[in-house]
């Protein structure tokens, strides 16, 4: 009896789970076949009938990459722009808010607790609120602050410094809660053997905070990379500066026949974060779940 | 026009250019915390100053300017007191924008929440699980951009008598209803787009919810199923109340970050047909339309919105934590 209904049971999660992992899957499944398919067919038939007549060209990839006639695709560009933006948005955050986070954790000074929870505090600050004084710092100056007015390349910089600052809060918090959870015993042990707060930081808290190091730049990775909003307002949107997603996004609001285009730029564009998220996942999680549950 | 890795070369040597400058600054940090036995106040200063100066350029002062502007015109000089209060909460588009919001924020996290707790609860102990994690997790992977043209192509129309390429018109012509053109008609167009973002959301509370039934204790839920519950009732009874935290965070976080979405209404709809949010409407306001001060307004709400769930957020992980 008991064997009988325990079947049943695992039998429906098990078709609960395959019902929601097709669902999930299917919408993607159909735009990365369709991506291979000539654009008549795309624009023509659905991508269903390709399971019948398989016909199949990389056509779609060659152009949306190195560009049809009026420049309409040239996706290695902007791909190039991504990896430029992402590397720093991911380092520079990393590195400074571990520095903060040992700051906050083992080192006591006064006014250490309300300067933990302004930073904490700082989190509730949406981006959205930042951008246009950003904007407005960046082209004409403000306060005490001089004009950057930055031009080509050095756009970039802009775009790093804004990721930067912006990641800070959520990379504080999120190291500092790791960091606090670390054995007193140990820090304590190491500054009695007269470590410095160099050495401590590097050959004793480095090495054990490496998980949830792992877990914030893959996070940040992820945001970075798939980032429009920041990228559209200070990336002057030229193919010099701007990353994928905005591309893709303009491509996407040209109405209408764009989907070969649209198809192939999809996957090419997730290129990056596909690659960390299957190479890294267990970081990804632990990241995740660092500072929620202890897992 | 084809691509010329020549001209990509002064990127990358700006790459290396901050990459360089910015070991500088580390390495003089370092430098600084070596020589001779830095006092703790020194050491912490040294450390957080970094951050500190990035946080109050980057983040803090712009957002006291940006509540300065929220009270000004649109160049941003003159005093105009509360108009652009007034007219967020009178302008149609505005209003629908926050209408639209509210839909969104209960939605999202409720619908992600739910499907990602069934998902998670049938293949957290399977030996599948990393596999079939991966597959609700991939659309995340594809960017809020990547899920709305994935979802644009799902909803994509022809007439009738054309053939369909939109996988949901060819369902509704395959059991002999007429395609639809989704997302133009207003209010149901909404749905269409939460349907997108849920898709996106449910594989980030499936892989987190995961991870915490599998902190239950099994004998826990073998010993309420030796007792003839099923499957449904020791969800219910036993692993919700068990991971009752994780849940808490989970749509805290999916909530905060449904707020501050704007892709993919930019993505599907560019905000036409009444489907934008408040995150959309203020990028519309501020760098499209040149009306700062809406803008400002816009984000000044989307602060007020968002400041009761990151509170909570934040101490919700800490009592976990």
């Amino acid at each position: 009896m008991n064997g009988v209904r325990e079947r049943l049971a695992s039998r429906a999660g098990t078709s609960t789970a395959v019902v929601i992992a097709v669902l999930w899957t299917t919408p993607t499944l159909g735009l990365l076949l369709s991506s291979f398919r000539p654009e008549e067919e795309i624009k023509t038939t659905g991508w269903w009938t390709v399971l019948g007549t398989p016909n199949l060209t990389l056509d779609n990839y060659g152009e949306v990459l190195s560009g049809g006639g009026n420049g309409s695709g040239r996706l290695a560009e902007h791909f190039v722009n991504s990896v430029v933006i992402t590397v720093p948005s991911v380092l520079f955050p990393l590195v400074l808010a571990f520095f903060a986070a040992y700051a906050l954790a083992w080192i006591d000074f006064k006014g250490r607790d309300a300067l933990v929870v302004g930073v904490f505090a700082l989190q509730v600050v949406p981006l959205q609120m930042a951008l246009v004084p950003l904007l407005r710092l960046f082209s004409q100056g403000w306060l005490f602050l001089p004009a950057w007015h930055l031009t080509g390349p050095a756009r970039f910089g802009q775009i790093w410094f804004a990721h930067t600052a912006f990641a800070l809060p959520f990379a504080v918090f999120l190291l500092h809660n790791f960091l606090a959870a670390l054995p007193r015993d140990l820090i304590e042990a190491a500054r009695v053997d007269g470590a410095s707060h160099g050495t401590l930081l590097l050959r004793i808290v480095l090495p054990l905070a490496r998980p949830a190091l792992a877990g914030f730049a893959v996070i940040q990775f992820i945001w970075v990379w798939n980032d429009l909003l920041v990228a559209l307002t200070l990336s002057g949107g030229t193919a010099e500066t701007a990353p994928m997603t905005v591309r893709l996004a303009s491509l996407a609001g040209t109405y209408g026949n764009e989907w070969q285009r649209l198809t192939a730029g999809a996957f090419v564009a997730a290129l990056g974060p596909l690659l960390v998220l299957f190479l890294l996942r267990r970081h990804f999680a632990r990241g995740l779940l660092a500072g929620s549950v202890k897992g | 026009m084809s691509f010329d890795a020549v001209a990509q070369q002064p990127k990358l040597l700006y790459l290396l250019q901050g990459v360089a400058a910015f070991a500088a600054v580390v390495s003089l940090v370092l430098l600084a915390l070596h020589r001779g036995p830095v006092r703790r106040r020194a050491a912490a200063l040294i450390l957080l100053a970094p951050a500190l100066a990035l946080l109050t350029i980057g983040l803090l002062l712009p957002g006291l300017r940006t509540l300065a502007l929220s009270f000004t015109d649109n160049g941003g000089d003159a005093w105009v007191g509360l108009d652009n209060y007034v007219w967020m909460f009178t302008d149609h588009r505005a209003l629908v924008a926050l209408r639209n919001t509210v839909a969104w924020v209960v939605l999202v996290p409720l619908t992600s929440t739910a499907v990602g707790l069934l998902y998670a609860a049938a293949v957290a102990r399977s030996r599948f699980r990393t596999f079939a994690l991966s597959l609700v997790l991939t659309p995340m992977a594809i960017s809020f951009v990547g899920a709305g043209v994935v979802w644009k192509f799902v909803y994509a129309y022809r007439p009738a008598e054309a053939g369909q390429v939109g996988l949901l018109n060819q369902l509704v012509v395959a059991i002999g209803g007429e395609p639809r053109q989704w997302l133009v008609d207003p209010p149901w167009n909404v749905l269409f787009l939460v349907v997108a973002m849920v898709w996106t959301q449910t594989g980030f509370a499936a892989v987190l919810l995961a991870g915490a039934i599998r902190a239950v204790p099994a004998e826990l839920t073998e010993a309420a199923r030796l007792d003839g519950a099923s499957p449904g009732q020791v969800l219910r009874r036993i692993t919700v109340p068990s991971i009752r935290p994780t849940l808490l965070v989970v749509l805290l976080a999916q909530a905060v970050a449904t707020f501050k979405a704007f892709d993919i209404v930019k993505t599907m709809t560019g905000g036409q047909f009444d489907t934008g949010v408040l995150a959309h409407e203020m990028y519309d306001q501020a760098f499209r339309y040149g009306e700062t001060g809406r803008g400002a307004a816009l984000a000044v709400l989307l602060f007020l919105l968002v400041t009761p769930f990151v509170a909570h957020q934040v101490r919700a992980r800490r009592r976990t934590g």
